[in-house]
């Protein structure tokens, strides 16, 4: 079992299409989208769900109106301002801690457990696919990571799939730190802009933190041809392997809208040649060479 | 006034509408960049750094004499940062979210709590503007703490723009909520439509005020302008998919000093949103 985490600190660089054109070349893998609070992976597999799991992410708080006798104890413990002074809990402040549901006097609080998404096994043209919806305005995220990508590893050893190829959420944070454990390695996508940099190498910072090898690739690398230059200084700087460059290609949009990769779309254009060939590259890496287990 | 720049999807623009909204105001401008896993507005404006202040958060710390390994704590804690093993009581501060429960459940009074650094708050000033901005430290995975505490350098009297991170979660939460008004960057694309949509779920339940600027206008479909028809949601400004744009981004600097003529779009995209703010006391003394 291998897998290869799609990341790059910076949104929006292009990661999903990435991963998508990845999918394109390999016929024994399984799909996991690991960024599940704005998930976009589903829009160009079509994926055919055939489970559906609701998310239990944790517990919330409520005080029940008929049992509280306002002492305020629960106001002076709760350390995230969740109890109003007319003793109602906001749902949305309330962390989970169960704090005021243990030290209660009156056992005048429920803490029952709430669904704060969904996730679902699905089949795709490409290969199995784990994916999930984080409902909105909801915590655990990094929970909810760590879960599509347990239930992946499960299918890979039911069905002896060789590769999981997961799409990674933006930044460092919680979700980040929980999509990169135990993978064989990571592929930050980047872009040549002074954003693009600066995240890059925080994500990077991040992949040496956790000891998890890092390979780069800029999309639109002929956007600033400087920025791409300075990319490539960065990474030898940084030990992370340089895997290719990509050039603006309006068939990234365009098979976005037709549902579709741009393998799909064009499979000899320049754009798809370059990702083949980060394919390669990264396919290559002894990182990617080392059977993990599962 | 507090107007928080979201997306939902990440790589839209937040970060280049929130840095030439400030510069185009000129003055009485606070930009807050909350998007603390990944900071970019300061590439943009190169504030003046004056004060760091790391953001801390508790965490428990044992005293073994005291402790009687009777595993209150452990039971307490849902978030498995205590483990109480024989006579050892082991910490994980990672998984600590700093309830303080352990401390409050502690029949022995051997709990105190000790520092943990999440990561920094730096402010300082743009010519006459002020720049607040968080940093999570690498490898830590709380960013919320920091993002409330970001918002409470919120001005009275001034318009503090917020850069605001990707998503729809807990972080995401931190910076709108207090908000007057949330400005929601998209692109018309597919993955820009569905992530709006999910940022528009976010601010609905928070019940604030909003409107749509679509950024590179003109690169896919019509998606977005039908999406915020059928929705009731204004589109208060039109950003041209125009390479000279990208590359003006590309290099770090400003739209608006590059190309002057957008100063005065940006000013409208001010004064739509001062229209949809309900509280007329809310729109900043002194704009004008």
């Amino acid at each position: 079992m291998r897998e290869l985490v799609i990341l790059s600190g910076k949104g929006g660089t292009g990661k999903t299409s990435i991963t998508a054109a990845f999918a394109s070349f390999s016929n024994n893998m399984i799909l996991c989208d690991a960024d599940v609070d704005a998930a976009d992976l589903h829009l160009l597999m079509a994926p055919d769900i055939q489970q559906k799991t609701d998310f239990q992410g944790g517990n919330v708080a409520v005080i029940n109106p008929d049992k509280c006798t306002s002492c305020g104890l629960c106001i002076e413990l709760c350390r995230f301002d969740a109890v109003n002074d007319v003793f109602e809990i906001d749902p949305i402040e309330c962390e989970g801690c169960g704090v005021c549901y243990d030290l209660c006097p009156e056992k005048a609080i429920d803490f029952p457990i709430k669904t704060c998404g969904e996730w679902y096994i699905s089949d795709t043209r490409f290969g199995p696919m784990v994916h999930a919806r984080l409902g909105i305005a909801q915590e655990n995220s990094g929970r909810l990571v760590a879960l599509v990508r347990q239930e992946a590893r499960k299918i890979v050893q039911k069905k002896n799939i060789d590769l999981i190829l997961t799409d990674g959420p933006p930044g460092i944070g919680c979700p980040v730190i929980a999509s990169m454990g135990q993978a064989n390695a990571i592929l930050i996508v980047s872009e040549p802009t002074v954003s693009g940099i600066h995240d890059l190498a925080r994500v990077g910072q991040l992949a040496a933190h956790f000891k998890i090898p890092a390979m780069v690739c800029v999309n639109k690398y002929d956007l600033n041809l400087d920025q791409t230059q300075a990319i490539k200084d960065l990474a030898k700087e940084k030990n992370i392997v340089f895997a290719g460059q990509i050039p603006f290609d309006k068939n990234f949009t365009e098979s976005m809208i037709r549902g579709k990769s741009i393998i799909e779309t064009d499979e000899k254009s320049q754009a798809s040649l370059a990702v083949r060939k980060i394919w390669e590259n990264v396919m290559a890496q002894p990182a990617m060479n080392m059977i993990r287990l599962t | 006034m507090i107007i928080s720049i979201a997306s939902g999807k990440g790589g839209t623009g937040k970060t280049t509408v929130a840095t030439n909204l400030a510069f185009s105001l000129g003055k009485n401008v606070q930009l807050m960049d909350c998007d603390v896993e990944e900071p970019n507005s300061h590439l943009f404006l190169n504030p003046e750094i004056k004060d760091k202040q790391a953001v801390i958060a508790p965490i428990p710390l044992i005293d073994e004499n005291k402790c009687t390994y009777c595993k209150k704590c452990m039971e307490i804690c849902r978030f498995g940062a205590i483990a109480v093993v024989g006579k050892k009581v082991i910490t994980f501060p990672e998984l600590c979210h700093s309830c303080g429960g352990c401390m409050a459940v502690c029949p022995e009074d051997a709990i105190s709590e000790g520092d943990r650094e999440l990561g920094d708050i730096e402010t300082g000033s743009i010519m006459e503007n002020l720049f607040v901005q968080g940093r999570l430290n690498v490898g830590q995975v709380m960013s919320p703490p920091i993002i409330k505490k970001i918002l409470t350098l919120a001005r009275d009297g001034m318009v503090n723009i917020i850069d605001a991170p990707p998503g729809t979660s807990c972080p995401v939460i931190a910076a709108m909520k207090g908000a007057h008004f949330v400005l929601l960057v998209t692109e018309p694309t597919p993955f820009g439509l569905h992530d709006l949509a999910l940022a528009v779920e976010t601010v609905k339940i928070l019940k604030i005020p909003h409107g749509i600027v679509i950024n590179r206008a003109g690169m896919g479909n019509d998606c977005v302008k039908e999406y915020a028809k059928k929705e009731n949601i204004p589109i208060l400004m039109e950003i041209p998919f125009d390479k000279r744009i990208a590359q003006v981004y590309s290099r770090g600097e400003l739209i608006v000093e590059k190309m002057p003529e957008y100063k005065q779009k940006f000013l409208d995209l001010f004064d739509r949103i001062k229209c949809l703010v309900k509280d007329p006391a809310d729109k900043g003394a002194g704009i004008k």
